[in-house]
């Protein structure tokens, strides 16, 4: 029973393993759970998700799986009412994006666009396919990225009753690429943590005092260790200005938990591409200028290297020498990056590009080829890989 | 025992799915993992669940120090010392310096206990992988006086995680896993009147409305939960604040009356008041 649906989650990359299927059917065999789809539905979520990131695609699964079952779902697309488009479409649009409509023709305009749209599209869907487009280039649809786009949900229609739970998937935003927020990176970059013992002794070390009191004939010996701490270190490089203002705010929040959680974190700033010189402080970054022999010199080769940039230039900033937008440089960018490579043996690119769009910009192939492929995406799942990529023991 | 099936309190108010959860965790014996935003009350579903089942709660709160061991038991071998250069007596039975933990404690109790394990996620990466073995067979030994402890009753283990470390698979594979859903309106309408019965509806209603549109701010470091509103109705009723001067026509011309409650960080108070600023801008222009 149920071996097809188990099998389908584990394609779509649920991790399910078989103790969670016996597990369900042990819990069907004890009548836990009524005779109700809705009953079924939390049940074998219950069991066999272990984490809400994978929600999500449980109830996509589950809504493909079991749709035969369920019927009902014709009701879904009966006719919208043309308020509640409205007033769904005014919650979720901030003022900028009213103005974009504005410049399409106006809301009424688009409004009938839409409409008309949903009604060609119940038609061509009756099966049951619940979603107006989802991806793609039209402005109306589920995913859409569109900036003129209409999302349209389900969980305020007024057939409330006949939406099912999985349809309504509240769970969206906790699947693995959701943007990251501050304390999300925070607990990605914990993960780089090394603790070790250093300092002052601060701490009674219960097992070193047994042993030494032991050897002492009985008489007390206490014995002291440092605290544990995060000796981790690190050194953040940022790359500010032009391509990457539209990233700032990640990288903000980016650097804000790097901040909190490393000690020995040092940060520096340059623009498009590494060269000779980078800076600590954007406001004089044209007087402050930090040769980046220095800090090659500077820091030993233990520390970890971490790259933010978007990558994205004309590939002659990377390979030609005086092909900086901004200042004659003797010596392409290149050069300067497989110096720090050779001297930091663990180091990652992070881009907060879309990775779909890595291969086709130029710049960003030269500069993950440099990397030796060690480029991730800004998203919480890159982040973690690329933790995982430093922590890495090279030969 | 006296009841076996969980179906929530007077003072707690569960979706189906949840319940749906605890009697799943009751019937089978499994451990039961509970995630959610801060505030969604997952302690306090430990203690209605023992409530609910006239069951003893043992809580084991856990910090970023705790050891898997501390919760079996502990030997304490530093009184045990002290006493020896005492030359008290009971130093020679060991057994008197091993401190019961609380899966001890729950494992011997008569009944069928709830054990709360909160924020599990504190601990160290290793410390799920470290108890597997006592959660899964619900017994382990005692080297110190070679007794092996079984519990008399498989307790109901419910264990909270605020998300802050990822836990190792072989553990999840145990567990029964929960993510408590933020409520929606209605939900959230229910829960208020269990906690204020007497509370007038005009100022239910719009401090709801002001409620859940602060929640739609975008860029809050710190979305106001299910404790924060709860806090928030208490000041107002406490002032006794009118239903109009809450704003909920349009929240976003007015800092909510003792927003204080509600927002805690002061980046967040910063973002609102600028969001405020710009929208009266906007309408004067």
């Amino acid at each position: 029973m149920f071996i097809g649906f188990f099998l389908r989650l584990k394609a779509a990359g649920v991790p399910v393993s078989l103790t969670e299927l016996l597990a369900l059917h042990q819990a069907l065999d004890a009548h836990v759970a009524g005779f109700s789809i809705e009953d079924f539905y939390y049940l074998s979520r219950l069991i066999l998700v272990k984490d809400e990131r994978h929600y999500d695609r449980f109830d996509r699964v589950f809504a493909e799986h079991f749709e035969g079952a369920v019927g009902l779902l014709d009701e879904l697309f009966g006719e919208i009412p043309e308020e509640w488009l409205r007033r769904e479409a005014e919650r979720l649009l901030s003022e900028e994006d009213k103005k974009k409509i504005e410049s399409l023709g106006g809301w009424d305009k688009l409004m009938e666009t839409l409409k008309k749209r949903l009604e060609e599209q119940d038609e061509r869907h009756q099966g049951g396919n619940k979603w107006i487009g989802t991806g793609g280039t039209s402005p109306f649809g589920a995913h859409g990225y569109n900036p003129e786009g209409i999302r349209i949900g389900q969980d305020e229609s007024r057939h409330r009753r006949a939406v099912k739970v999985w349809d309504k998937r509240e769970f969206r935003n906790l699947d693995d690429t959701v943007e990251l927020g501050t304390r999300n990176i925070k607990m990605a970059l914990r993960k780089l943590r090394r603790f070790a013992r250093e300092g002052a002794a601060e701490e009674l070390d219960l097992d070193d005092t047994i042993y030494s009191t032991a050897r002492n004939a009985g008489f007390l010996d206490l014995k002291m260790v440092p605290e544990r701490h995060n000796a981790v270190k690190v050194l953040l490089f940022l790359d500010v200005g032009g391509s990457m203002d539209d990233h700032v705010r990640i990288c903000e929040e980016l650097f804000s938990a790097a901040r909190g959680e490393f000690k020995h974190l040092e940060y520096f700033y340059f623009h498009n591409f590494l060269y000779e010189g980078v800076w600590r402080d954007n406001r004089r970054r044209h007087s402050e200028r930090i040769p980046t022999m220095e800090v090659l010199h500077r820091y030993p080769a233990d520390y970890k290297l971490i790259f933010v940039g978007d990558a994205t230039m004309s590939p002659y900033e990377i390979s030609v020498h005086g092909g900086s937008v901004e200042h004659w440089n003797e010596e392409p960018g290149a050069v300067w990056l497989q110096r720090m490579l050779d001297v930091y043996q663990r180091a990652i690119w992070l881009n907060p590009e879309p990775q779909a769009r890595w291969d086709r910009v130029l710049s960003i192939r030269m500069t993950r080829e440099l990397m030796g492929g060690r480029m991730f995406p800004m998203s919480l799942a890159g982040l973690e890989d690329g933790i995982a990529e430093l922590k890495k023991r090279r030969a | 025992m006296s009841a076996t099936r969980f179906t929530g309190t007077d003072s707690y108010v569960v979706t189906d799915d949840l319940k749906m959860a605890v009697n799943a965790a009751l019937t089978l014996g499994r451990p039961l993992l509970i995630k959610g935003e801060p505030g969604t009350g997952k302690t306090q579903l430990a203690e209605e669940v023992a409530a609910a089942l006239a069951a003893p709660l043992f809580t084991w709160h856990i910090k970023s120090t705790t050891r898997a061991h501390q919760g079996l038991y502990e030997y304490d071998a530093v009184s045990r010392l002290r006493d020896s250069q005492l030359g008290e007596e009971r130093v020679h039975d060991i057994a008197n310096y091993i401190l019961k933990g609380k899966l001890w404690q729950a494992f011997e109790d008569d009944q069928r206990a709830v054990l709360l394990i909160d924020e599990i996620d504190k601990a160290d990466i290793e410390f799920p992988n470290d108890l597997l073995q006592e959660l899964d067979r619900m017994e382990f030994d005692v080297y110190e006086t070679r007794q092996r402890i079984s519990a008399r009753h498989r307790p109901l283990v419910i264990i909270t995680s605020n998300n802050e470390k990822e836990l190792p698979d072989a553990f999840l594979r145990r567990c029964f896993f929960h993510y408590i859903q933020f409520p929606d309106r209605d939900t959230m309408q229910s829960i208020v009147d269990v906690h204020y019965p007497g509370l007038r509806k005009d100022l239910l209603g719009a401090a709801l409305e002001v409620f859940f549109d602060l929640r739609e701010v975008p860029g809050l470091k710190k979305k106001p939960s299910t404790s924060e509103l709860l806090d928030w109705l208490k000041l107002l009723l406490a002032e006794d604040i009118p239903a109009e001067a809450l704003g909920a026509k349009d929240p976003r011309t007015i800092l909510p009356k003792l927003h204080g409650a509600l927002l805690k960080n002061e980046q967040d108070v910063h973002l609102f008041e600028r969001l405020i600023f710009m929208n009266r801008r906007r309408e004067q222009s």
